[in-house]
C-alpha cells in the first residue's frame, strides 16, 4: 500500500436524529480532533443525513483479525435456536 | 439619494460581497490543498452564492424593474458591483485563501449578527439564516490560522505575508455612504463603526493565539463602494458572465 500522505485517517460516525444510534458513514483526514469533526460534517453531512457526529481516530478502533473468522462467527451458524422465531406471540401485544 | 434607493444599494453590496466571494471560493474546486479541504471550501462557496441568490433577489425586489437575481449578477457591468476589494483578490496560496476567510468571516459575523435586529424583515431574515452559515466560517478559518502560525517556519511565514497582503483592504469593510445614512435612521442598517472594535479585537485574538502578529500598516485601499475595483474583478465577471453574454436568454 502507498504511503498516506494525507494527514491521520478517522472514522466517522452519523447520527441521523437525536435518539437513533450511530452508523458508520466512513473515513476523513485530519490533524486535530477539531479538523476531524469539521472535516465530517464537510464530506458526510452536507444533505442533511445527521444532527450528530462522532469521529474516532482509525488507529483506536480494535478490529478482529480476518483469520479469525471461522473461530468466532461459524459456531453461530447452526444454532438458529437463538432467534426469538420460536415464540408464539400473544395476541394483543403490538410493539413487539 | 431615497429610502428605496439606499436599499437596493444595501442589498446590491451585501448580495455582491457574498457573489464574488463565492466565486473566488469556488474557483478552488479541485484546487484544495487535500480533499476534504477542498470540499470545505467548495460548501462555503455555496453558502455565499445562496446567500448572493437571497440579497440579489431581494435587491431586484426593491428596485421593482422586473428583473431577477440572475439578471443583477450576469448583466450588470463591473463599475455597477459594489462588493469589497478584498472578495475579488486572487488567492496566491492556501495562506492567502485562510487569511481572508479570517478577515472577512469575522466581519460578517459581526455583521448579520447586528442586522438580524434590522427592521427590514428580508434583511434580518437573510441574516440570521447568514449567522449560522458564518459561525461555522469563522470557526473553520481561525482553526487553520493558528494551525498555520503554528505549524512550521514556512507555514507560519506565509500565514503572516497572507495577512499583511490583505490588511489593506481591511479598512474599506467599515466605510459608509449615503445609503447607510439613511438606513441607519431607519434602523434598517447598522453603523458599521460600532462593530469595527469587536472586529479587531476578535481578529487579533486569533492572530495572537496563531503567535502571528497584527499588521499595522494604516495604509488602506479603497474604491468599491463608488464601483471602482482591482484589475481582478473584471477577469471574475468575463468568467462568469460569459454564457448570458454569448448567449442572452439561454436557461438551464
Amino acid at each position: 500500500m502507498a504511503t498516506d500522505t494525507q494527514l491521520d485517517l478517522w472514522e466517522v460516525f452519523i447520527q441521523p436524529k437525536s435518539g437513533n444510534r450511530y452508523a458508520h458513514a466512513g473515513s476523513i483526514h485530519a490533524s486535530d480532533k477539531k479538523m476531524a469533526i469539521q472535516n465530517a460534517r464537510d464530506i458526510y453531512t452536507r444533505r442533511g443525513e445527521g444532527t450528530s457526529i462522532w469521529v474516532v481516530p482509525s488507529n483506536c478502533i480494535i478490529a478482529s483479525d480476518p483469520n479469525d473468522e471461522d473461530m468466532l462467527f461459524e459456531p453461530s451458524n447452526d444454532k438458529v435456536y437463538r432467534h426469538p422465531t420460536f415464540y408464539e406471540m400473544p395476541e394483543g401485544a403490538k410493539n413487539i | 439619494m431615497n429610502k428605496q434607493k439606499a436599499i437596493f444599494n444595501y442589498a446590491l453590496r451585501l448580495g455582491d460581497n457574498s457573489l464574488v466571494l463565492g466565486h473566488r471560493l469556488a474557483e478552488l474546486c479541485s484546487k484544495g490543498p487535500i480533499l476534504e479541504e477542498d470540499l470545505a471550501l467548495t460548501n462555503m462557496a455555496l453558502d455565499h452564492i445562496g446567500r448572493a441568490q437571497a440579497f440579489l433577489g431581494y435587491a431586484a425586489q426593491v428596485e421593482g424593474k422586473n428583473k431577477t437575481a440572475d439578471d443583477l449578477a450576469y448583466k450588470r457591468a463591473e463599475r455597477s458591483f459594489y462588493n469589497n476589494l478584498i472578495m475579488e483578490l486572487p488567492d496566491k496560496d492556501f495562506a492567502a485563501t485562510i487569511a481572508r476567510q479570517l478577515l472577512v468571516s469575522s466581519f460578517e459575523y459581526f455583521l448579520y449578527t447586528e442586522l438580524m435586529k434590522s427592521k427590514d424583515e428580508t434583511i434580518a431574515a437573510i441574516s440570521a439564516k447568514a449567522v449560522k452559515e458564518v459561525r461555522y466560517h469563522l470557526a473553520h478559518s481561525s482553526d487553520w490560522t493558528c494551525r498555520l502560525g503554528e505549524g512550521t517556519a514556512v507555514s507560519h511565514e506565509k500565514m503572516q505575508n497572507a495577512l499583511n497582503d490583505l490588511w489593506m483592504f481591511t479598512g474599506e469593510l467599515f466605510e459608509m455612504n449615503d445609503a447607510d445614512a439613511i438606513l441607519i435612521k431607519e434602523g434598517i442598517a447598522i453603523d458599521l463603526n460600532s462593530i469595527k472594535q469587536q472586529w479587531l479585537e476578535h481578529v487579533n485574538g486569533v492572530i495572537l493565539e496563531a503567535t502571528l502578529t497584527l499588521p499595522s500598516s494604516d495604509f488602506m485601499q479603497t474604491g468599491s463602494r463608488k464601483g471602482i475595483h482591482t484589475e481582478y474583478l473584471g477577469h471574475i465577471l468575463s468568467e462568469m458572465q460569459y454564457l448570458q453574454r454569448a448567449y442572452p436568454t439561454a436557461q438551464w
